[in-house]
């Protein structure tokens, strides 16, 4: 038997490829949005799609965000599935009206007759050097909002197979895309079978016994990181990728706490009024007894994305979480 | 009475104050772009004023470049070039008063230049020290605007205030051809002649948004055509004449100032550059087409105009160009400093009065960075 040698790719092409497997399999699947079809979209995650199925499945449409998803809006009511894509994170809020006032409450309104399978792909986050307005994380406003779904992948496999599954999803889904994870590299096979990734469901990343640091996206690595530098500390800490914000996979996040008893939650948003707060509250409510510390969060600061220039001080680093792991050493501070 | 019937009878009682525009025509943009050098109109224009774009339009064209060999360097993070505008730009800058204001986009740099902004500090956006390097009120400039047409209900609401103060300042914004598809942008047009606020816009038609092209941006016979159906005034211009763009913008900026309401000014130009240096411009455009533009450009037409006419000899074009190079030389001198930024300026500027959160966090990151200084020592 020969050994298939693993050509490692990037997140940005397997999500080319998810989107490439979605049309293929489905002719009612339409990607829309600014500069995907010619360009293959300013990170290239459409490339070649125009070609291959057309104008008219893969489309440069005029540049206007509430106008992309409002039109999707009336696609998706006529039973097509549009996959849009907002050019950068916080070019996505003049389609707020839409996602909030319908995307995500239409199948309530219509008391279940106008389901809308709608994707909405957007590059998110920072690390990447932008400028003002090309690194918000925004998930906390599409966790609000009932109605929507919110994937974020950390994985080269996961970014395959999140995405496929929100497509195939019957409710809108947001996907998250980490931008500074687009080319990371791991070793996933484009060659073989892909799985698709039930949404709803988080994955442990790196078991250990003495805390949990639950995180997401771009996230995800630094904390790989911040728990392989833990090990000199003594400390054993289990990483666990949520990969789906909405639906809350409480049942593996609580698992892991009750094992470990602390846990720290890490993301790069902001902490006020942030995911971290809801996350660290599921876990009190759920794992009070087992907890030996409270659930602390490492997050952004609370102010507009910084400047570039500034980016490294405000982004959670693996020194902050570790500040954050020892200070989990409740009893002997008490 | 039935519903149907009711219906049929009801006639939509216009408000008294209503009196719709019977005659559209004067609104409509000629159907060519109007043009000055190389016509008649040349004639009458101004020659200190050709002088003064001629030396403005050099020193941009100088700049651009500067700019763009800076983001080679590394000490630029992103450019985007206005080679080939620098007629809009500078024209932009120079048919307003001190006392106006100019609501520019992410591109427009030169403007802002032109307006008296510092050099540097108009480009701290762009180098990544800070989102606006400049006071917006020391030369009149709002922050250069990243999302696309947001700018511009900003300044209908800037230019509304003044008047509603009894000041007659105009508000020039400026937008590309792509932003005209946002909402913002049908907002604020509508707004501005509702309220018949003395604003001008300035639409930098370059034919291409990143990648996508105009007829994919609009079936309207031309961007200023949409100021028809609000209700104002729409003009056509060649956006690489400075001269010509230069007297539609003046003209547009007095009728405002004059009571007369805003205007939509199209420019019609073309972006030589790359969207910014982060864009690979040969997926979706040819050579020749850059090279037909290249022909028409805005330094040339101007410089062929003045000298044939005598008003240029090779001293003040080599005044122009070494002013150029001064601006180019201070500039590059700078920008190759490190900027000095102190990160606790993260939380100076997020309220009034810091919160109590965002002290916490600013305590947070002093002893971080006091850590650091000691293990570095
Ligand atoms: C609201 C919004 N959506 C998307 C973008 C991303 N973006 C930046 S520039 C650009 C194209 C702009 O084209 P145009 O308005 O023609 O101006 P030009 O770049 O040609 O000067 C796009 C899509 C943005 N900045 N803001």
């Amino acid at each position: 038997m020969t050994t298939v040698a693993l050509k490692p790719a990037t997140m940005a092409q397997a999500l080319t490829r998810a989107l490439r497997d979605a049309m293929a399999a489905d002719p009612s699947v339409h990607v829309l949005g600014e500069d995907v079809g010619t360009l293959g979209g300013v990170f290239r995650v459409t490339d070649g799609l125009a070609a291959e199925f057309g104008e008219d499945r893969c489309t440069d449409t005029p540049l206007a965000e509430a106008g992309i998803l409002g039109t999707a809006v009336g696609m998706a009511m006529y039973g097509l599935r549009p996959v849009v894509e907002m050019q950068f994170d916080a070019f996505a809020y003049p389609a707020f009206e839409q996602l909030i006032s319908h995307v995500a409450r239409m199948r309530n309104r219509t008391r279940g007759r106008m389901p809308l399978p709608i994707t909405v792909r957007v590059p998110y986050g920072g690390g990447i050097g932008g400028v003002e307005h090309h690194s918000d994380s925004s998930e906390a406003y599409y966790m609000a909002t009932p109605g929507l779904h919110v994937v974020t992948p950390a994985t080269v496999a996961d970014a395959y197979g999140l995405l496929r599954a929100a497509i195939a999803s019957d409710d809108p889904v947001v996907v998250l895309e980490p931008k500074r994870l687009y080319w990371s590299k791991d070793s996933w096979n484009p060659e073989e079978p892909q799985s698709v990734e039930p949404i709803g469901r988080a994955a442990v990343r790196r078991p250990g016994r003495s805390a949990t640091l639950i995180t997401y996206g771009p996230s995800v690595p630094v904390c790989l990181e911040a728990a392989e530098a833990a090990r000199a500390e003594g400390w054993d800490l289990e990483v666990v990728d949520l990969r789906s914000l909405v639906p809350f996979d409480d049942e593996t996040v609580c698992a892991s706490v009750r094992r470990t008893g602390r846990a720290v939650v890490v993301h790069e948003s902001g902490s006020f009024g942030g995911p971290g707060g809801e996350i660290a509250a599921r876990v009190t409510e759920r794992c009070f007894h087992h907890l030996e510390a409270p659930v602390l969060r490492v997050a952004g600061f609370d102010i507009p994305y910084p400047p570039p220039m500034l980016e490294r001080h405000h982004l959670p680093g693996v020194d902050r979480i570790l500040d954050a792991v020892a200070r989990l050493q409740w009893e002997a501070e008490n | 009475m039935t519903v149907m019937e009711q219906r049929g009878a009801y006639r939509p009682t216009p408000p008294p104050a209503w009196q719709p525009r019977t005659d559209p025509a004067p609104l409509l943009p000629d159907a060519e772009p109007y043009r000055v050098l190389g016509t008649e109109a040349a004639a009458q224009a101004d020659p200190e004023l050709l002088r003064r774009l001629y030396a403005q339009l050099v020193r941009g064209r100088r700049y651009n470049v500067q700019a763009t060999a800076l983001t080679k360097q590394g000490r630029l993070a992103v450019y985007p070039s206005s080679t080939g505008q620098e007629a809009c730009e500078v024209a932009a800058a120079l048919a307003l008063q001190e006392r106006d204001w100019l609501f520019p986009s992410y591109r427009d740099t030169l403007a802002v230049v032109a307006r008296g902004v510092d050099p540097v500090q108009a480009l701290t956006l762009l180098r990544g020290d800070w989102h606006t390097g400049y006071d917006p009120y020391e030369h009149r400039v709002a922050p250069l605007s990243t999302p696309l047409a947001t700018q511009l209900p900003h300044a209908v609401g800037l230019a509304h205030a003044a008047r509603l103060k009894g000041d007659d300042v105009v508000a020039l914004a400026m937008v590309g051809d792509g932003g005209t598809s946002e909402g913002d942008f049908h907002e604020a047009l509508n707004f501005a002649a509702v309220w018949q606020a003395p604003v001008v816009f300035l639409v930098q038609n370059n034919g291409f948004a990143i990648s996508v092209p105009l007829a994919k941006q609009t079936a309207a016979p031309s961007l200023a055509h949409k100021a028809v159906g609000y209700g104002m005034p729409g003009r056509l211009v060649d956006g690489n004449d400075a001269a010509a763009v230069h007297e539609v913008l003046a003209d547009a900026v007095r009728h405002a100032r004059e009571g007369g309401g805003p205007t939509l000014v199209e420019a019609v130009t073309y972006r030589i550059e790359a969207h910014t240096n982060a864009d690979d411009a040969t997926r979706y455009r040819g050579d020749a087409e850059v090279e037909t533009w290249r022909d028409h450009d805005p330094i040339q037409l101007l410089e062929r105009e003045l000298t044939e006419r005598g008003l240029l000899d090779e001293d003040a074009k080599s005044a122009a160009r070494d002013a150029a190079e001064a601006m180019a030389a201070d500039l590059r001198a700078r920008m190759n400093q490190d900027a000095t930024l102190d990160p606790m300026d993260l939380f100076s500027h997020v309220y009034a009065e810091p919160t109590p959160q965002l002290r916490e966090q600013r305590d947070l990151l002093r002893a971080e960075l006091e850590a650091e200084q000691e293990g570095a020592h």
